[in-house]
């Protein structure tokens, strides 16, 4: 288990030492929202009604970003053969990156989505459920990234293919991530949608460790 | 006595069989070095030791179990130095190495880095540091946490003599304690009474 944490505690120190990934993440989050209201007008009204579509989409994109490099930086100065070889299993590893993926780049994303559902005009009592909804569904996104960034190893222009692997695999939490605020805007309880979005997190974390850990054991070979 | 053998490998790359039929036995305190051109299978012969990827034929066996069976224990009693330095920009040469030796159990990073003559290079963050220094950083990890058989491939490359000299105590310290050491070398290292086994006629016979 401390072995575990000293390789969360590794990727969230160079994160944060090198600092424009999750910058970059986080920006690339608040401008894209941002735009919206340029692209479809001011009107309170239509705002409302995309914002949570909005909000999620962009979260979907911007978690794209950094994802890449989860292990691609490992992969080309030879310290992922090392973290293979290390004596704890490769899933665990696979785990701990991930965890300090989300730590670095998911988490500062729920963090500011009240403020741009705000911008979107979204009512007050909605934010706490779309911070639940992002809450629950960006470790999933994490996850399921995981397994698109172990496959795209040694791959020529990975940033373009690990989108098209993974996006049409986010298509799932981002309808339930959606319905739920949704339904929390029509006065409906969200619960269901968030349980449905809790058990794809639950699913993901089962397999996508293992997935990803087969991506990067094949990438070596 | 703990015993590192192989039977009958054979590696294909590819299209291309690399080398066929080779075989080594490395008991404690011993040596083995690979040697043969360029592109005759040293690398990737190391790598099968190391147990990153499984040879198309053959097995790879340690005290007559195959290291196949269970890769983390295995993973627990090699060092592998293969041609990336691993070493991370953004960390100091202290917190790089101590990172390899906490994954591994925990060591001293200091007394490492002193084992190559770069202790003064504790705090220099890795993007500092030359090809050479690099290297020796990445040498460190394996007098930080201890592992009885060392895979190393070419790990001479960019030292200057001086640490050539450290390199080469520290393998003979590593084998009067009873340790194996696999590595290839272009020359330039001494390592005395190792089996040398010559990939070049091997690849030769794959033909």
């Amino acid at each position: 288990m401390n072995r575990l944490l000293a390789v969360v505690r590794r990727d969230l120190r160079l994160s944060l030492r090198q600092g424009t990934d999750s910058l970059m993440t986080l920006v690339f989050f608040v401008l894209a929202v941002v735009l919206f209201p340029f692209g479809v007008g001011p009107e309170p009204n239509i705002l409302a009604r995309i914002g949570s579509g909005v909000v999620w989409v962009a979260a979907l994109l911007a978690s794209m970003l950094a994802l890449e490099k989860l292990f691609q930086a490992d992969f080309e100065d030879g310290g992922l053969e090392l973290l293979v070889l290390a004596p704890i299993p490769l899933e665990g590893i696979v785990l701990a990156k991930v965890t300090a993926h989300w730590l670095a780049a998911g988490l500062p994303l729920v963090v500011i989505s009240p403020l741009l559902g705000v911008f979107m005009n979204l009512p007050a009592d909605v934010l706490p459920v779309l911070i639940l909804a992002l809450l629950i569904g960006t470790p999933a996104l994490s996850l399921i990234g995981a397994i698109g960034a172990g496959l795209i190893l040694g791959a020529r222009r990975g940033g373009v293919l690990l989108s098209l692997l993974v996006l049409p695999l986010f298509i799932p939490v981002l309808v339930f991530g959606v319905s739920a605020v949704e339904a929390a805007a029509q006065g409906l309880p969200a619960k269901a949608s968030l349980l449905i979005l809790g058990g794809i997190a639950l699913g993901a974390l089962a397999l996508s460790p293992w997935a990803a850990a087969a991506a990067v054991r094949q990438a070596l070979e | 006595m703990t015993l590192f053998t192989g039977h009958d490998l054979t590696c294909i790359r590819g299209e291309r069989h690399v080398f066929a039929d080779v075989s080594f036995s490395l008991s404690a305190g011993g040596a083995l070095l690979l040697t043969g051109p360029n592109g005759s299978g040293k690398s990737s012969l190391l790598r099968l030791m190391a147990g990153l990827g499984r040879p198309a034929a053959g097995d790879i066996r340690w005290n007559d179990e195959d290291i196949a069976a269970d890769r983390d224990a295995h993973g627990a009693r090699l060092h592998y130095v293969g041609h990336g330095d691993a070493v991370k920009p953004a960390l100091t040469a202290a917190e790089n190495v101590a990172f390899w030796a906490d994954v591994r159990g925990g060591g001293d990073a200091r007394a490492s880095l002193a084992a190559f003559g770069i202790e003064r290079l504790g705090e220099t963050p890795g993007r500092f540091l030359s090809a050479g220094q690099r290297r020796r950083v990445n040498l460190a990890r394996l007098i930080a946490s201890p592992a009885p058989l060392w895979i190393l491939d070419e790990p001479a490359t960019a030292l200057d003599r001086d640490s050539v000299t450290r390199l080469q105590d520290a393998i003979a310290r590593h084998r009067s304690g009873g340790g194996m050491v696999a590595l290839s070398t272009h020359g330039g290292l001494d390592i005395p009474d190792a089996a040398v086994l010559d990939l070049a006629a091997a690849g030769d016979a794959a033909t």
